[in-house]
């Protein structure tokens, strides 16, 4: 299973969000190091709407996607984005 | 690593606010640290800047010291603030402004 599967599996299981999108923004930084080609799964965004967070602090909505995807974190997962949202808060997406 | 620590929680206790990121305030090589650097300065906030690529043990162990996974890191006044995104946010909602005055920070052209 490819990791943007699984991560998106967990968020879903985890958040039941309203809205979700796991981007693999992986090319975009190809070429920062000379070899690394960004054709692999280790920069991620990660915008998700979930009634989870009503009422819950930005860092604690940070933490909380960031401790769901720990393993990934730890396997090769080095950047994630997140951009978290209640319902009926804007968002850029 | 207790060394590393140590280093880090002197870091985050003796400066106002210390950003742990990829490169230097001059010259980030990390478009995430990269984006923190250009809030800072546009703020005009006096700001210590740790490169975590000068050694593994400290790009370990900042991550452990916060509980945090990704690097940068914003500490105010010994705290933890956020990460990239949360920086942003705070900021394009004006509460990173508010966040530093409150804790003591000078920033240019507060109202």
């Amino acid at each position: 299973m490819s990791v943007q599967s699984e991560i998106e599996r967990k968020l879903t299981e985890a958040l039941r969000p309203e809205r979700l999108a796991v981007i693999n923004e992986s090319h975009l930084h190809a070429h920062h190091k000379p070899e690394f080609d960004g054709a692999g799964e280790t920069h991620f965004r990660v915008r998700v709407v979930s009634e989870c967070f009503v009422d819950m602090p930005r860092i604690k909505r940070h933490r909380t996607v960031n401790e769901l995807l720990d393993e990934e974190l730890k396997a090769g997962v080095h950047a994630l984005a997140v951009e978290p949202a209640a319902p009926g808060e804007p968002v850029r997406w | 690593m207790s060394g590393i620590n140590d280093f880090i929680d002197n870091e985050v206790k003796t400066n106002d606010v210390v950003l742990f990121m990829k490169g230097t305030p001059q010259f980030p090589q990390c478009g995430f640290s990269g984006q923190v650097v250009q809030i800072l300065d546009y703020l005009g906030v006096n700001y210590h800047g740790v490169n975590v690529l000068e050694s593994d043990d400290l790009r370990q162990g900042i991550k452990e010291y916060s509980n945090w996974p990704t690097i940068p890191q914003l500490y105010v006044k010994g705290e933890f603030v956020g990460g990239c995104d949360i920086i942003r946010e705070m900021f394009q909602a004006s509460e990173l402004q508010g966040h530093l005055e409150e804790q003591g920070v000078a920033v240019r052209g507060a109202a």
